[in-house]
């Protein structure tokens, strides 16, 4: 407790060379850039380092596991090394009374100084029974631990809209983080999200002590501020008109552009195109499948995932707006052509009738 | 046979004692009429660059994506219809209060009972045809008027919902306006939906509109569908 992170990394027998490679990684992540690197150390060396807790609720865990696989091992060493993770059901080794007292201990020692990383949806119904911990609900667990947090960090989806749990009909009444906390949520959506994305929200923290610049919807502007489609490397084929009409086409084998096959990419904010996944490998649209939209709030139920509109309410799952559209079109047609049989009906009446004017006045 | 004055109001052709007369009345003044063709071109435009974004169609496959921008073009097509538009709407709201009495925002609204009257007259004699001759108005009858104003809800809609989409390309103040639309309705993937269901609007409101100007001219004879070209409608002079 009270140690700095160079402190700690000096005790693990780290050199001052390595101390200095993860301050040059840790301000990239933060978009510090070179000349943020002074900055760094100097956090790293004077600031004491930030318990962490890492809360569990209704999740798959996948935002751990990749948050444990960024693609700066330095880092993401470094960080699960060096930070005071007081408090986390995936990887701590102390279990029961044990961790229960940890993660009371870091509330009591660090009020107002700890980080609170969330994963997970937090169910409100009937008394919020659908997601328990030692005996407590998920919801005053959140409680408890937000009350005096410096910072909380609402990881995945789960976290930020509700994901799978939120989906309708939501039968536990899951709740995105945000909702339930009266703090400032700086939400990190995805299915996972990007572990990148992840390091460096943290490092961002940890660096500067304070938020990034989040967007209307609490999610950091950096990462989330344009579409997978804007910087998606097939955008020139969408402009140009080129698609993939069925998976196994010529087109596909091409790499045009997904969107007639349902990619999510042009109505999604997330950094997929530009950081990629596991080191910079690929993304789901590089692999040939289009985005499905996984940092969208709500995207589970705009489906079918591989159309591009969604399937329309009451009228079967393969029809789309378009199919409603043409029904009604045709049914209006229908009605005016109904409209000008009668309609000539009526002529008739109305000729016949000036007819038997001018025979009576002539 | 040929009787050349039936029905419409073509009175001087026959001497008759009691000759049908017709006064010509200037119902549509030029900025309306301006404004019908203007909204007719951006509509029939935004609908089918609209239907095109939602579903492309195959084609220039031949050639590579550095060759071509069909799909770039169509978008474009779109917001700039878009703009035509909605700023051509925006001056048809304007002439709502300087314009002539047809032209009057309050023919829009059935504030009044003879308005009221008048939609049961049209429906009546009209929609359903039960009657052989209604009253005829001469602007606007009131229950076309307040489908109109049904069809102005459904411009606001698409041109929030729109501009709400398109804030996402787009640093200027006017699309910025909208940002806040998307997360209200759930995302961009929702408000693409919407925006996409309500071109079928138009699609409809186009056949019911063109078969019911043709209808008007074709029952009553006075001129309605040139009166969108000169303005000139006529109106039988009371007896």
């Amino acid at each position: 407790m009270g140690q700095s992170i160079w402190q700690t990394m000096e005790k693990k027998g780290y050199s001052r060379r390595e101390f200095l490679q993860l301050c040059t990684a840790a301000a990239a992540a933060a978009g510090l850039g070179k000349s943020g690197v002074a900055q760094v150390a100097s956090a790293f060396q004077t600031r004491e380092k930030p318990a962490v807790v890492w809360m569990h609720f209704q999740e798959c865990t996948c935002c751990s596991e990749s948050f444990i696989r960024a693609s700066h091992p330095i880092v993401a060493d470094a960080l699960l090394d060096v930070l005071s993770l007081n408090y986390t059901e995936t990887l701590m080794a102390a279990s029961g009374f044990q961790a229960e007292k940890s993660l009371s201990d870091t509330i009591r020692d660090n009020k107002g100084k700890y980080i609170v990383l969330v994963e997970g949806a937090v169910p409100t119904k009937d008394d919020g029974v659908y997601c328990m911990i030692g005996g407590r609900t998920a919801q005053s667990i959140l409680q408890t631990v937000a009350a005096d947090a410096a910072a909380i960090v609402a990881w995945g989806s789960c976290a930020a809209n509700g994901c799978v749990q939120a989906a309708r009909p939501n039968p536990t009444g899951a709740t995105p983080i945000h909702k339930l906390v009266n703090k400032p949520v700086i939400n990190v959506p995805g299915c996972p999200p990007i572990a990148d994305v992840m390091m460096a929200v943290v490092t961002h923290l940890l660096v500067l002590g304070k938020l990034p610049a989040l967007d209307s919807l609490g999610r950091p502007k950096e990462f989330y501020g344009r579409r997978v489609h804007d910087t998606c490397y097939r955008r020139p084929n969408y402009d140009a008109g080129l698609f993939v009409e069925s998976w196994d086409d010529e087109n596909a084998r091409k790499g045009y552009c997904l969107y007639k096959m349902g990619c999510r990419g042009p109505v999604t904010y997330n950094a997929c195109s530009v950081v990629r996944w596991n080191e910079g490998t690929s993304y789901p649209i590089q692999s040939g499948h289009g985005c499905i939209g996984c940092s969208e709030d709500g995207f589970w139920d705009n489906g079918p995932f591989y159309q591009h509109l969604p399937s329309f309410p009451g009228f079967g799952i393969e029809s789309t707006a378009d199919t409603v559209g043409t029904i009604v079109g045709v049914a209006t047609l229908a009605g005016v052509a109904a409209h000008a049989v009668v309609t000539n009906v009526r002529k008739h009446q109305v000729i016949a009738e000036v007819r038997a004017e001018e025979r009576k006045e002539s | 046979m040929s009787s050349p004055e039936i029905g419409a109001g073509a009175a001087p052709v026959v001497q008759k004692e009691h000759p049908i007369e017709y006064r010509r009345v200037y119902v549509w003044e030029l900025p309306v009429r301006f404004y019908h063709w203007i909204n007719a071109v951006a509509l029939v435009m935004l609908c089918v660059t609209g239907y095109l974004i939602g579903a492309p169609i195959r084609a220039f496959y031949a050639a590579e994506a550095w060759q071509q921008y069909w799909f770039g073009w169509i978008r474009f097509l779109h917001f700039v219809s878009a703009f035509v538009y909605v700023f051509n709407f925006l001056a048809r709201l304007y002439w709502g209060f300087v314009g002539n009495k047809y032209a009057k925002w309050n023919n829009f609204f059935p504030l009044t009972r003879r308005q009221r009257d008048e939609i049961v007259d049209v429906i009546k004699t009209d929609v359903l045809q039960t009657r052989m001759h209604g009253t005829i108005s001469t602007g606007h009858n009131a229950l076309a008027a307040l489908i109109y104003f049904f069809t102005f809800l459904v411009f606001c809609f698409q041109t929030i919902t729109g501009f709400a989409l398109y804030s996402s390309m787009s640093n200027s103040w006017l699309p910025r306006m909208f940002v806040w639309i998307v997360p209200l309705m759930g995302g961009e993937f929702a408000v693409r939906f919407w925006h996409h269901l309500f071109l079928w609007f138009f699609v409809c409101f186009t056949i019911v509109h063109v078969y019911l100007a043709f209808y008007h001219d074709y029952i009553e004879g006075r001129g309605t569908i040139s009166s969108i070209v000169g303005g000139w409608k006529f109106e039988r002079e009371k007896e």
